[in-house]
């Protein structure tokens, strides 16, 4: 079976005054319908340029190369081709994709919602953008239902609040009951979680893992928090100064990641067994003034002469278990051996 | 209102020398008790007894009368100096609201706050702003704490030129660059301005900016938590090595328990604006008494175990 969305060779390119700079640099990844990708990486890194690439929401000036092709319904609207390449649509042809196709969910509730509309009235809006024929009756019932599938309790008292007046795990699930209301079949969460506390953060990851079974949406999530990552992602995708680094099962990266940022990344994370951490030395480079090899070889504990030639391919990583290799393992870096 | 009495003359108070409180089930490692010995041997640098603040919840342009909330709800605490001691809980139950009560940039309703000895909220003028300089705070946002006109020598300077007024410029100079230097910045920050610098560094200035008159207690508000992890990791080995260098006492404030582990010596969890378990930091994290600690642990996301060689 196709995947869900098959991203092959996306950048995005963006205007500074020095020049073209690359937040997404030469992406490519799959996701399936009833999978969640982890995206993970630190600010800059082009995480959520990728998200706004893909729902067509880049800032002016912004330009797009490369493909990204989302299968479309079975069902009987869609006469013509197969998939639908979101790199290439007009603004005008983005319209009936955006929410009704793929929805996305924000880091700050109270700043993605409308403040002076209802909670209920900006749930219909997303739904009637879509389905215009719709009775008033009708869309209420839709938006009551919506509420339901986000298990916000009371969904006819908060249907007629404002944001205000919810808490902040409240409003992060109205954003969810307003993002799928429409039912669409992916969901791109960029940090849905990081602005709320750890008790209502569990409740929210719990609350997407049950949606995204029930409804079988392929999941796009998109953090910088490794632990949440480890609770949600099938897969996992790390990525650094605009590529993807490595990529494979979240379980297996977690264990045995075979980029040495990945590994940086989780020495340097504290948990809760206290532990000596090992920062990485320096900072993110900045996207106008990349190494001319590996973007990571300044900072690596591992570098060698060569790591500054030439940016080294995804390498697909051999399992040391065993012979054979793990499922689409991949690591951008010359000290995998090549498989 | 204030409740507490002011005392009519503000110097030291005999109650006020109290040991610090006595802890037990210290960990077994040998460098950290030795250090315990000492730290319990020792009286509390601060001491809070029966603090109280409420505020108006609710009243604003439409609203003239709200209910009264409790943010901070009869806590008493005690630090030790050297030692540190986090206090974690979620928005809203009262962590930051008694952080600013220590150091008395909001007035209790009640309670009793003795620093160093003295008591804090009966002094005034001249002996106010001499215990005000050996308490200094870091804060969450190093975006938003420091002022975008000044240089950085500006920024790290001022406190010498409130406090120290009689070092001329050239001495100034000269601490602001040596306190730049404990912090791993260079004498080339003192010309720059805060855009100039990347998130973590900006975190360091603001730690030079506490540490420029050699406080004694640091209250540290979320120091990483806008910084990402690479940098959050090295900003938390540098508070602990600058804890060491010059025998600091740290407040620190947090939700994140991972953080806390890292730091702290002891841990009081805070909610709806009181203690709720206060303990060694080992004990509460691996083996908490409160339902309400046992539910943040359950609730932290970890990683799976590294198999790293």
């Amino acid at each position: 079976m196709a995947p869900l969305l098959e991203v092959r060779g996306l950048t995005v390119e963006l205007p500074t005054p020095a020049g073209w700079v690359r937040p997404v640099n030469d992406v490519w990844f799959e996701l399936s319908a009833g999978e969640t990708l982890g995206l993970v990486g630190e600010s800059g890194c082009g995480k959520t340029m990728l998200s706004l690439a893909l729902l067509g929401l880049l800032p002016p000036g912004a330009r797009t190369t490369g493909e990204a092709w989302l299968a479309q319904r079975n069902d009987s609207r869609n006469s013509g081709s197969e998939r639908l390449n979101l790199a290439a649509l007009t603004e005008r042809e983005r319209v009936p994709v955006r929410g009704r196709e793929i929805a996305m969910i924000f880091q700050e509730p109270m700043t993605a919602l409308n403040p002076v509309l209802r909670i209920g009235a900006q749930i219909e809006e997303g739904i009637r953008a879509h389905q215009p024929e719709l009775a008033a009756g009708e869309l209420t019932r839709r938006a009551r239902e919506a509420l339901e599938h986000a298990a916000v309790p009371e969904p006819e008292l908060r249907a007629r609040q404002f944001p205000h007046q919810l808490s902040g795990g409240l409003r992060q699930r109205a954003m969810i009951a307003m993002a799928l209301a429409a039912g669409p079949r992916l969901l791109i969460a960029d940090e849905p979680t990081t602005a709320l506390d750890v008790t209502v953060q569990k409740q929210i990851l719990e609350l997407l893992g049950r949606l995204r079974r029930e409804l079988g949406l392929g999941l796009l999530f998109i953090t910088h928090d490794l632990g949440v990552v480890a609770q949600v992602a099938d897969r996992l995708a790390v990525m650094y100064a605009g590529r993807i680094i490595e990529e494979g099962p979240a379980g297996t990266v977690l264990r045995r990641p075979r980029h040495p940022y990945t590994e940086g990344l989780l020495r340097a994370s504290p948990q809760l067994k206290r532990r000596k951490l090992e920062p990485i030395a320096g900072a993110v480079p900045r996207l106008g003034a990349l190494p001319p090899g590996c973007a990571f070889e300044p900072r690596c504990p591992y570098r060698r002469a060569e790591c500054s030639a030439a940016v080294p391919e995804l390498r697909v990583v051999v399992n040391d278990v065993g012979p054979v290799a793990a499922p689409r393992h991949r690591a951008r870096c010359i000290l995998v051996e090549a498989g | 209102m204030r409740r507490y009495k002011k005392s009519p003359t503000a110097g030291p108070r005999a109650d006020c020398v109290g040991e610090a409180a006595v802890r037990t089930d210290w960990d077994m490692e040998n460098q950290r008790s030795e250090k315990r010995a000492e730290i319990m041997a020792a009286p509390a640098l601060i001491e809070a007894r029966n603090l109280r603040k409420s505020f108006q919840a609710g009243a604003g342009v439409f609203v003239e009368t709200g209910r009264r909330v409790r943010a901070v709800d009869d806590v008493s605490l005690a630090l030790a100096p050297g030692e540190t001691l986090a206090i974690v809980g979620e928005s809203g139950c009262g962590k930051t609201t008694l952080a600013r009560m220590l150091l008395r940039l909001i007035e209790p309703d009640a309670g009793e706050i003795c620093f160093q000895g003295r008591d804090l909220l009966a002094a005034g003028g001249a002996e106010l702003r001499a215990l005000r300089r050996e308490m200094q705070m870091v804060f969450q946002d190093p975006f938003a704490s420091l002022n975008p006109r000044l240089r950085v020598e500006a920024i790290v300077g001022e406190p010498l030129e409130i406090h120290e007024p009689h070092l001329g410029r050239a001495k100034r100079r000269g601490r602001v660059r040596a306190t730049l230097e404990t912090v791993g910045l260079g004498a080339d920050a003192m010309q720059k301005y805060p855009h100039e610098f990347s998130g973590g560094q900006r975190q360091r200035i603001g730690i030079a900016r506490a540490l420029a008159l050699r406080p004694k207690l640091v209250v540290a508000d979320e120091p990483v938590s806008a910084l990402d992890v690479s940098v959050g990791a090295q900003i938390l080995e540098l508070l602990q090595a600058l804890q060491r260098e010059f025998a600091l006492t740290y407040l620190l404030i947090s939700h994140s328990l991972p953080v806390v582990a890292q730091l702290a010596t002891r841990v009081a969890v805070m909610q709806a604006g009181r203690f709720v378990e206060v303990g060694e930091a080992d004990q509460v994290l691996s083996r908490p008494a409160h339902p309400y600690t046992q539910a943040l642990l359950a609730a932290v996301p970890e990683v799976p175990g590294l198999a790293l060689p």
